[in-house]
């Protein structure tokens, strides 16, 4: 007998996965971004044949470098885990999606790790064009790998070019449907702009720290802008045109979804939209809300008296299963969202003629900013997973007919810890090592300079 | 078109076990072969640039074969799911190892990661020895295609069977000293010195355990997996393989006799890749067997996808592997030749 929730097969193992996809991309989520940065900083030193950005486009390579690292060793887990965990979802879906994922090993994986060699270790083998060329070759394999991902995850959102076959599994009938999915643009835009946004605060936080810190401060005001004036297109085309299109293709797709994350319990025409506010489950009600009146209809249908379908318009058992949870992840996406185009657009407005770099208040927040588009990128993604729900392969299958039924909970709980212990692990070696460069920074005094055998292995 | 990508699969599993073998076997050599600190950071430094590239063999041949057999994805990785959560945790602490050693001089911190590299190389070989040989003997199916292996049982091939028995655990140690002669040849053809010779001594006496093991595993398996004999007498064909197999086992010899080493490596990756195609191709059109009830077994028809799929994958997949072949051909010259340390890079 199973007595309660937290000891069913079905929640350890869609908490395995949630677990483990959720650390992995805090890494690729920095890598995408900052191999677009470090080819800009690269393309500025050839153009200026500017020593100085050489060595910044260096420092940033050691920073991916590790951070490639730990997005590769906790990548593999995810492929394996479509088999190990999720083995009826594998096996009804693997005739379609496993397209995409066959096509991400071969054209992107193979292409990145020939490349990432490269970069790594051959900038005096490979000339400075070549060496140009090489960390292009690795931007454009993580960002290929990318649409890849994402048009798996489209998919199963919105499933397209599929036909039911008689033994109940899903078989693909339009590859070019598959590749092409409506969905897919979107997200991809979204999904990367949110990346790039991270590897911009990050390397303006970093800037902000040398800055405050009297240390390096020449690749301090660099890195501020590069990070700033990269960071505040980000932050405006994340939210508008991609945020925006994405969320009225989950309102035309996904209503139940949408009904969930924007916290609408009953059909209203003229729907308020909610700043702050808690749901209720059990009355079926927002609890302290405050609201824009009229504006969720607006910003959906781009009338005011539109009719947003509610919660209570749907059959509960198609409910996304933890309401609260999408409901807060997204306003937390959202509220996130606004504050970094808040403090970019300011900080964009003070660097022209340096005052940012004398703002001890301004370099302060823009440091200690660090850690909120990870939680803005995580959130964004939970909205997007928990919103599915209850459907693993929306309106096609349902999560509880997924996962693997000869995988019993106890041995997936013995694996989930097992992660969990190694993911400490490496979260303490990785943070240690990270640390240690932003220590030494670009111009490490007293250590031998970049190219003696001091680097990595 | 399902025997087309069963041939295809089995490649990519070929090419992942010639490439990635021979940086894991010179894991298993590395605190052996290597003895000090300089000769241990040439041994990094021979797989430093393309292990990682290697390994995307075993992620694009899973790839490949969940597209092309979504049923056996399903079934294998499932009903092997102990073994693989720890290979998983394997691949991570040995990657960890080769990326992080070098990140920090101290005593404290690069012993560490070179015994950490060595146990995870050699523990990885172990497991995917006796994951084939699993798949040889065949795991106990049930109607719906699904099984559940536990990590050891009676320590018997037959009836409700671990992952772990004496026949898997014989593929495993025959992995391990196949795999550790092929790295041995690895590190000898890009070294020089002492750490050649000890790398040219290690692949010869790992040689011989190679030799006993593999005829104790071609004679078992004709026990263990009874398709096998039906098999190879209806298709004679099929002796070529291990008879190339043999070619290689004693032109591996001849090379170490010989002192070349690349002959040695080259005449390994032929009998590593004729082993594999000869257990592949005796089991045909098996997949992977059931030791329950022979009807229950996964074979190239009942567990492949549409034939849509199938030729749709193709169309990329071709000009995709060209694309690989470019890469894997730049780099291998790129970084051609011995390795020596004053030539390191950043």
């Amino acid at each position: 007998m199973v007595s309660s929730i937290l000891a069913s097969a079905e929640f350890i193992h869609r908490f395995h996965f949630a677990f483990t996809v959720t650390y992995h991309y805090l890494f690729p989520q920095l890598t995408m971004g900052l191999a677009l940065l470090i080819v800009i900083l690269k393309t500025a030193a050839l153009k200026r044949g500017d020593e100085n950005l050489h060595k910044a486009a260096r420092f940033w390579g050691k920073i991916f470098g590790i951070n490639f690292a730990m997005g590769v060793v906790t990548g593999i887990p995810m492929e394996f885990q479509f088999g190990t965990n999720w083995a009826d979802f594998s096996e009804a879906a693997g005739g379609v999606i496993g397209q995409t994922l066959a096509m991400e090993g071969t054209f992107a994986f193979f292409l990145e790790s020939t490349f990432l060699g490269l970069f790594l270790f051959g900038e005096r083998l490979l000339g400075p064009r070549g060496h140009w060329v090489a960390a292009f070759l690795v931007f454009l394999g993580s960002w290929l790998s990318a649409y890849f991902i994402i048009a798996t995850n489209a998919w199963m959102q919105h499933p397209v070019g599929y036909t039911l076959a008689p033994d109940g599994t899903i078989q693909l009938a339009s590859f070019s449907a598959l590749l092409l999915n409506p969905w897919i643009f979107w997200q991809y835009v979204h999904t990367l702009l949110g990346s790039v946004l991270t590897a911009s605060i990050v390397m303006a936080s970093i800037g902000a720290f040398y800055l405050i810190t009297g240390k390096h401060e020449t690749y301090g005001r660099t890195f501020l802008r590069l990070g700033v004036g990269i960071g505040v297109a980000a932050a405006f085309l994340v939210a508008f045109p991609a945020g925006d299109h994405q969320a009225k293709m989950v309102a035309k797709h996904q209503p139940e979804t949408f009904a969930g994350m924007e916290g609408v319990f009953d059909t209203e025409a003229g729907a308020g939209l909610v700043l702050v506010g808690q749901p209720d489950m059990e009355k079926l009600r927002l609890d302290n809300p405050i609201q824009v009146p009229r504006m969720l209809s607006f910003l959906t249908y781009f009338s005011w008296n539109a009719e947003v379908k509610g919660l209570k318009d749907f059959p509960r058992e198609n409910w996304p299963d933890n309401v609260p949870l999408l409901y807060y992840s997204y306003h937390i996406m959202v509220g996130l969202g606004t504050i970094f185009i808040g403090v970019l657009g300011i900080a964009t407005l003070l660097l022209r003629g340096g005052r940012l770099f004398r703002m001890r208040g301004m370099l302060w927040v823009l440091m200690l900013l660090l850690p909120f588009p990870y939680i803005a990128n995580t959130t964004g993604w939970m909205t997007a997973e928990l919103g599915r729900q209850p459907w693993v392969i929306y309106g096609l299958m349902r999560t509880s007919e997924g996962y693997s039924k000869v995988v019993s909970e106890g041995n997936a709980l013995f694996s989930l810890i097992g992660f969990m212990g190694i993911y400490t692990v490496l979260s303490i070696l990785f943070l240690f090592l990270v640390l240690r460069e932003i220590q030494h920074g670009p111009e490490p005094a007293g250590r031998a300079p970049a190219g003696s055998s001091e680097g990595h292995s | 078109m399902e025997t087309l990508w069963f041939c295809l699969v089995a490649f990519m599993i070929a090419m992942y076990f010639v490439l990635d073998g021979f940086d894991l076997g010179a894991g298993v050599l590395h605190l052996f072969a290597a003895r000090t600190e300089e000769e241990r950071r040439i041994v990094l430094r021979t797989v430093g640039p393309v292990w990682d590239g290697n390994e995307v063999w075993l992620l694009a041949g899973g790839g490949v074969l969940y597209l092309a057999f979504p049923t056996l994805y399903a079934a294998g990785f499932s009903g092997f799911y102990l073994p693989l959560m720890v290979v998983l945790w394997l691949l991570i602490l040995r990657a960890i190892a080769i990326e992080f050693r070098n990140h920090v001089n101290s005593r404290a911190w690069i012993p560490f990661w070179d015994v950490i590299f060595a146990c995870a190389s050699t523990l990885l070989i172990i497991f995917f020895g006796a994951a084939l040989g699993n798949v040889v003997r065949g795991v106990p199916l049930d109607e719906s295609a699904r099984f559940f292996e536990p990590l050891w049982t009676s320590f018997l091939p037959e009836g409700n069977t671990g992952i772990l028995d004496w026949y898997t655990v014989l593929t495993g140690l025959t992995a391990l000293f196949t795999l550790t002669v092929h790295g041995a040849a690895w590190i000898a053809l890009k070294t020089e010195g002492d750490l050649q010779a000890r790398a040219r001594n290690l692949g010869k006496g790992a040689w011989w355990g190679m030799l006993l093991l593999a005829v104790a595993v071609s004679f078992f398996s004709f026990r263990v997996q009874p398709h096998i004999p039906d098999r190879v007498m209806a298709e004679p064909w099929i002796f070529l393989f291990p008879a190339l197999a043999l070619i290689g086992l004693f032109g591996i010899r001849v090379a170490h006799g010989k002192a070349n080493d690349r002959s040695a490596f080259l005449f390994s990756c032929l009998f590593i890749i004729s082993m594999l195609l000869t257990a592949v191709l005796s089991l045909y059109p098996m997949v992977l067997p059931a030791v329950t009830d022979p009807a229950n077994s996964l074979t190239v028809e009942n567990a492949a996808t549409s034939s849509y799929a199938l030729t749709t994958a193709l169309k990329w997949w071709i000009p995709g592997m060209v694309l690989v072949g470019f890469y894997f051909f730049y780099t291998y010259r790129k970084f051609a030749g011995k390795v020596r340390l004053e030539e390191e890079g950043y």
